[in-house]
């Protein structure tokens, strides 16, 4: 084990697998002689060269098309997006051509490849640099999401992704890149589609992703110490595949379901859980279900107005505790 | 230009072949056999039987909704592409890609993108592929006038420049962004040979009705491609002699313009040329029947063919044949 930050550990992932296997490229802007806008990408360009790290221009369409036309014949290609938010200049990639082309050539085509992309709010860029788009990937058949919280779900989650042979697109939360944690070292890979428990308790169940697992593993511990409340923290980090199978049990456990979600309000992916908990183990529940989410409002700037955008600790305690109690 | 008689005929088959089975699968929708919409590629055979005769069986095709001839120019299955038109269980993607997605991996050809320009970039990244591993194949990628407007055509060009990709952009320009005249939205008077420039690639303009000329252009820059010399742009002057989609009957075209451009269609051109060569009118007659007859059993093997089951509506989302988002 060593410790790493989040943003090492991607550039530990990628590492990984680029000397595991030769097919494996990278391509993005400014990824490779500048080692990533956030630096997640440090060392990468020196270690293999600019034959397979490869900066592009500002061209996100030809950025994925060409991870897709790689991926189609023979390649494992890594494509960095910058910002998620950028993912709609380069959406019909993503939609219409990298998710459907398997089904629509009924199998001919698979397309082995990766998406990264810094998703998140929390570093006061406003409103087209900061926003959670992990539900704009959720709700398109054939790609899939996921989003680690810590510096060795990144690692683990980005070599399975690589190895999968189908689309991937992973949502690095950009304020979490100075995070540290444990990562194992050598070989270190993660399965995707598995949700992971990282906390028990018996009052309500709290489901979360990215920077919104430690938003509510700390709301958790101030429920317990001040107020009584016993959370259990599930943290999802795949969104699809969706580990129903543990969600379901751990909110049936609970009798209570909270989904903490940095995405906008309406069609966040907490709606989508909140729907199979409701058809599924109704009469498990105890209480209405509660979702915690930003607004439904572009991202604000400032500092004060975007910590009271985004779920903070201190309003998951609140709406907790005026909910469950 | 010199060919020899062999790869002249093989031209002349390929585009008969194109354009039967075009008339085919309009006859075919006209008797609701075919459902949903086809863009027919009638009129401007001479450009995908000319790239299909000269590409390495290898190199990969990627074309656009307008592509059962770039598909069929491949030497796909003609029945897999009137199963797949028609919907049935012999089709190419078991029903499930339909008139604009054709796609047959096993002879290179690609994929049909329906999204105007998406196509452009893939065919970059299959180009980046072979240049990595240096297996001197070439991407050819066909799109027509429209899709020099869009960004990612831009993007796809710059691209493949910087990377030096073996890769050929094919522009078939018939005069018509769909209903529109290409000259009355474009910004120059040749909407891809005009943009050349702009990425430091040579203007070619060519006649997309003459398969020999676009058999020896596509040869001459696929070679330099493989050779490591970066990609090429070609536009090809040429003309639609339907309308764009099934829907459209071609009303806006002025008076004429059809009649003067039949006067120069492809294989009227092309068959002319042949028997001026001195080839004996009766081996087209043959290739000719030789064409018809494949494209009447094309159709009725395709006839034959069951629909495709129920069961398959749930797979092949995923690699592992499953459609499964959850566990």
């Amino acid at each position: 084990m060593a410790e790493l930050t989040y943003r090492d550990a991607v550039a530990a992932g990628i590492a990984q697998e680029m000397r595991r296997d030769e097919n494996v490229v990278f391509l993005g802007e400014d990824i490779g002689a500048a080692g990533g806008v956030f630096k997640a990408t440090v060392g990468l360009f020196e270690e293999f060269g600019p034959r397979r790290v490869r900066d592009t221009p500002i061209s996100e369409q030809a950025i994925l098309g060409a991870a897709m036309g790689a991926a189609m014949t023979g390649l494992k290609p890594i494509a960095e997006i910058m910002f998620s938010d950028f993912l709609a200049v380069c959406w019909d990639l993503v939609a219409n051509e990298i998710a459907k082309t398997r089904y629509m050539t009924d199998g001919q085509i698979t397309l082995p490849l990766v998406i990264r992309t810094a998703n998140g709010a929390g570093s006061r860029f406003g409103a087209q640099h900061s926003q959670s788009v992990e539900n704009w990937a959720m709700m398109i058949p054939g790609i899939k999401v996921i989003a680690p919280a810590f510096p060795a779900d990144v690692k683990g989650l980005i070599a399975a992704a690589v190895r999968d042979p189908d689309p991937v697109i992973i949502f690095e939360q950009k304020s979490l890149y100075a995070f540290k944690g444990e990562v194992p070292d050598g070989d270190h890979v993660e399965e995707i589609g598995k949700a992971k428990v990282l906390r028990h308790g018996t009052d309500c169940t709290i489901v979360a992703l990215a920077l919104m697992v430690h938003r509510a593993l700390a709301a958790a511990e101030i429920l317990q110490r001040d107020h009584g409340i016993s959370c259990t923290v599930v943290d999802v980090r795949s969104l699809v595949p969706l580990d129903t199978v543990t969600i379901l049990a751990e909110v049936a456990k609970t009798g209570r379901l909270v989904t903490i979600e940095e995405n906008p309000r309406l069609c966040g992916w907490g709606a989508e859980i909140a729907s199979i908990v409701a058809d599924e183990i109704f009469w498990d529940l105890d209480g209405p279900i509660i979702r915690i989410t930003t607004p439904h409002i572009p991202l604000p700037s400032a500092d004060l107005l975007e910590d009271n955008t985004i779920p903070s600790v201190e309003r998951v305690v609140r709406e907790i505790r005026e909910k469950i109690d | 230009m010199t060919l020899g008689h062999d790869i002249r005929l093989e031209l002349y088959r390929s585009q008969l072949e194109l354009r039967y089975c075009e008339k085919r699968a309009y006859d075919l929708f006209l008797q609701n056999l075919i459902k949903g919409t086809s863009h027919l590629s009638l009129g401007q055979e001479a450009i995908a039987a000319g790239f299909g005769v000269a590409m390495r069986p290898d190199d990969w095709t990627f074309c656009t909704y307008r592509g059962h001839a770039h598909t069929l120019a491949r030497g796909v299955s003609m029945t897999g592409v009137l199963g797949e038109l028609m919907g049935r269980q012999c089709g190419l993607l078991g029903g499930k890609g339909g008139s604009m997605h054709l796609t047959d991996v096993s002879k290179g050809a690609m994929g049909s993108y329906a999204i105007i320009g998406a196509h452009l970039p893939v065919a970059a990244g299959a180009a980046w592929s072979a240049q990595y591993r240096g297996t001197e194949q070439v991407a050819v990628c066909f799109f027509g006038d429209g899709t020099t407007n869009i960004g990612a055509f831009h993007e796809a060009l710059n691209f493949s420049v910087i990377w030096k990709l073996p890769v050929i952009f094919v522009c078939e320009n018939n005069l018509y962004m769909e209903y529109t005249p290409i000259s009355t939205v474009t910004a120059v008077e040749h909407p891809a040979a005009d943009r050349a420039s702009a990425y430091g690639l040579e203007k070619i303009i060519i006649d997309g009705n003459d398969a020999d000329e676009v058999y020896h252009t596509a040869g001459k820059y696929m070679e330099r491609a493989r050779k490591g010399g970066g990609p090429a742009l070609i536009e090809c002057m040429t003309y639609r002699h339907s309308g764009h989609s099934r829907a459209d009957p071609g009303k806006y075209r002025p008076e004429g313009e059809l009649e003067r451009w039949l006067e120069r269609d492809p294989i009227k051109m092309y068959r002319e040329r042949l028997l001026g060569l001195g080839i004996v009118e009766a081996t087209l007659v043959d290739i000719e029947g030789e064409s018809m007859r494949k494209v009447d059993e094309a159709t009725e093997a395709a006839k034959a063919s069951p629909v495709p089951s129920i069961d398959q509506i749930d797979k092949n989302v995923w690699a592992d044949g499953s459609t499964a988002w959850r566990n």
